[in-house]
């Protein structure tokens, strides 16, 4: 009888250090949807057309600052067009960034990306975005990547982010082989 | 206490020759043991062996420290097989140091001592059980620590990235640990923490059965002497801790060999997702090596005052609510991650509340005493000694607590200060009274008391002066995890390591020679060598126990006081 006993308990404490255990590896989707919900880490958000389309414009501007960056050894010229620029809280606009395969063979790049301060990642949206996909780029070849987005003016309702006056978008583009690629999209983070 | 004994049925000297003590032979008993008290002596020599070693690493790095520049670093790099060195293959051996240090002190020194040995020893012992749960498995808990024992050590001599060893620190942060480290010494540094890992998870497996289920009849919850309450609370914060690192560390595992990307941005991952796992596993972590410290210490105080403890309730429910609220405080290690105004708030708040249940404690601890008719007996001192600098260390972590403030002084050595002063002196402290408490009871011989009273004024002395200037050479802004510094924080470097390092070394000798003379030459001692306030049920058992005890289960009055 008592070694039923020992055993139901050492059973149920067993489960308890599996239950642990599979906390620890579903720490990282759950870690993943905590960061796109809550802008967690300056996580930027991804919108549709639809729901970008209610938004409306104020006059109150915010100056968003380009920051563009690549992998060590990534044989790619990486840069935005232009440095800065001055938006209007809801209203959209678009951003041309850069690139330029410097190889002589065909690159496969993926940008990663947030933005600083990190409070106003929730209200950074973006509608479009060279990061949502894979880019491929020909030996010497150089292309325009448009960023659409806007910046959501409930942030004036966040205390601590209403007073920011400049956001930096920044980009680091990372070379991936050809094996990796469909499993990044199902990992991809945010928007 | 929570029992008294004097009522009990005896078994004392005169026992010890029964039929049931049969010892198995010498391979038998000690490489296939099932017998609690001898895995807990297992325990014990290999924390004092492993101890050993990680505190001639921390003498390297003290004669490294003493003085500004570069001195002995290169030689220890060719002795762990580095040819003409480089500068960064130099360097890369202090963080092969700190690391081995590290990991070595803390999960093959303190946690072997505190949960394997003296655990495994008295668990059973205070609670009227003739032995753990489940004795095999409490057999593959210690050769699986031993294992990673091995592991580590074998990661000190293999290619680790820069240089020889694995120089993670350790926490074993992503990117360095990945990327950052190539070479097979990290693997074997993650693979010891994975054998230690699941042997410690087995032991908590064990202590919890054990103590839920083979309680002596008559002991209730609440009548468990706090020693076992403490080594309860410890189980369950190793139960629901560990895995969260293995985790953690498998993911770390696959990023460096199988090309997973779960903590390299390059493929969507976040190294501060380690972090924050490595932290939700790290901060239990502290108490788990502290708790059963607590324990001991409640049961020393209260035997040499003479006193039942005061707040019994009051210490058991502290320690519980330290376990519970210390899972919910880990990224006050992550202040400078860029964490929001928010978060910080919350766990600047959450972490000072654990000051409340410790200074409940330590509270009580003084009531004890106070009123009481002391008897400065060695464990009572170390005991005293572990009261008064673990205190220390708790209020400096007040101060680390604070978000904004930690901000300054994170990775400075405020912060090596403190958490050597909660763990080098607060647990270890704890361990040395423990060690002359239950020591005669162990081995059956008593110990010099005098060697043990020098032995803690030299370690008194020595720890204070290494790790009380650090807090000013912190406040200065020197940088902990760095060989080198400059001249203007000289000072107080050489009298850490000319001082303080090498009194405390002469009492680590006092220490072993105590253990030889009482080994050779010590007084036969008695059930219960420290009289009737020593009242739990280990004291009514003959020195050393016999080989099985409890064969008639004692039976613990109603009446018992707390």
């Amino acid at each position: 009888m008592a070694d039923n006993r020992n055993r139901n308990v050492g059973l149920t404490a067993l489960a308890g250090a599996l239950f642990m255990l599979g906390l620890g590896f579903a720490s990282v989707p759950l870690y993943r949807m905590f960061c796109e919900a809550t802008g967690f880490g300056g996580t930027t958000q991804r919108v549709g057309e639809a729901q970008a389309a209610t938004i409306r414009a104020l006059d109150k501007t915010v100056s968003i600052r380009f920051d563009a960056n690549i992998e060590r050894g990534m044989a790619w010229q990486f840069r935005p067009e232009s440095n800065r620029d001055k938006v209007q809280l809801g209203g959209r606009h678009m951003a041309i960034f850069l690139a330029k395969n410097l190889s002589d063979k065909p690159l496969t790049g993926r940008a990663s990306f947030n933005v600083e301060p990190e409070q106003t990642g929730r209200y950074f949206n973006k509608i479009q975005c060279f990061c949502f996909t894979e880019q491929t780029l020909q030996p010497g070849q150089e292309v325009r990547m448009p960023v659409i987005y806007f910046v959501d003016p409930k942030m004036l309702n966040d205390p601590d982010a209403r007073d920011v006056e400049e956001i930096t978008l920044s980009y680091t583009f990372h070379p991936i082989a050809d094996q990796a690629s469909k499993a990044l999209d199902r990992t991809r983070v945010g928007g | 206490m929570a029992t008294t004994a004097d009522h009990l049925q005896a078994h004392d000297d005169g026992h010890a020759h029964h039929d049931h003590d049969h010892k198995p032979g010498f391979f038998a008993r000690w490489f296939m043991s099932t017998n609690h008290k001898d895995i807990g002596t297992l325990y014990l020599i290999f924390a004092v062996f492993a101890g050993v070693i990680g505190g001639a690493i921390s003498g390297l790095m003290r004669l490294e420290l003493a003085h500004p520049g570069i001195q002995y670093l290169g030689k220890i790099a060719t002795f762990f097989g580095a040819v003409n060195p480089t500068f960064d293959q130099t360097l890369h051996t202090w963080n092969a140091l700190i690391s081995a240090h590290g990991l070595i002190m803390v999960f093959f020194m303190v946690m072997p001592a505190m949960i394997g040995g003296f655990g495994n020893w008295f668990v059973p012992l205070m609670i009227g059980a003739p032995d753990m749960a489940f004795p095999r498995m409490n057999n593959i808990s210690f050769w699986l620590t031993f294992a990673g024992f091995c592991s580590l050590m074998a990661s000190a001599f293999l290619p680790g990235g820069t240089g020889i060893g694995a120089g993670t620190g350790w926490t074993v942060y992503a990117p360095l640990s990945t990327s950052g480290s190539p070479g097979p010494s990290v693997d074997f540094a993650i693979f010891a923490l994975h054998l230690a890992g699941a042997g410690s998870i087995m032991g908590a497996i064990n202590f919890i059965t054990t103590i839920f289920n083979m309680r002596a009849p008559g002991m209730t919850l609440h009548k468990m002497p706090l020693f076992v309450w403490s080594e309860l609370v410890t189980a369950f914060l190793l139960l629901l801790s560990l895995p969260v690192l293995a985790a953690a560390i498998t993911m770390l595992i696959t990023d460096r060999n199988f090309g997973t990307t779960f903590f390299d941005q390059a493929g969507g991952g976040d190294p501060v997702l380690y972090q924050h796992l490595f932290w939700f596993f790290g901060h239990p972590e502290v108490y788990i090596m502290i708790l059963p410290g607590f324990g001991m210490v409640s049961q020393i105080v209260s035997t040499f005052s003479k006193k039942p403890v005061f707040g019994y309730l009051g210490m058991a429910y502290a320690m519980v609510a330290i376990g519970v609220v210390g899972f919910v405080v880990w990224a006050h290690h992550m202040y400078t991650t860029g964490l929001s105004v928010n978060t910080k708030m919350y766990f600047t708040a959450a972490t000072m509340v654990i000051a409340v249940p410790t200074g409940i404690k330590i509270f009580s601890w003084i009531a004890t005493m106070w009123g009481g008719s002391l008897e400065f007996k060695s464990p009572l001192v170390w005991a005293m000694g572990m009261i008064f600098l673990f205190t220390v260390g708790g209020v400096t972590g007040v101060v680390l607590s604070n978000g904004g403030v930690d901000d300054v002084l994170h990775d400075t050595y405020y912060v090596v200060a403190h958490f050597h002063y909660v763990l080098s002196m607060g647990a270890v402290f704890s361990i040395f009274a423990g060690f002359y408490y239950w020591f005669p009871k162990m081995s059956g011989r008593m110990h010099s008391e005098f060697l043990a009273h020098v032995h803690f004024w030299l370690t008194f002395i020595g720890v204070n002066i290494i790790f009380f200037p650090q807090h000013f050479l912190g406040l200065q802004g020197m940088p902990r995890r760095i060989p080198d510094y400059t001249p203007a924080y000289e000072k107080w470097n050489a009298l850490s390591t000319e001082w303080g390092y090498s009194i405390v070394g002469v009492g680590v000798i006092v220490f072993f020679l105590n253990i030889g003379w009482s080994l050779v030459a010590g007084k036969k001692a008695e059930g219960n060598y420290w009289g009737p306030h020593a009242n739990t049920l280990e004291w009514t058992l003959s020195s050393p126990p016999p080989f099985h005890q409890y064969e008639t289960l004692p039976v613990i009055d109603d009446k018992a006081h707390h």
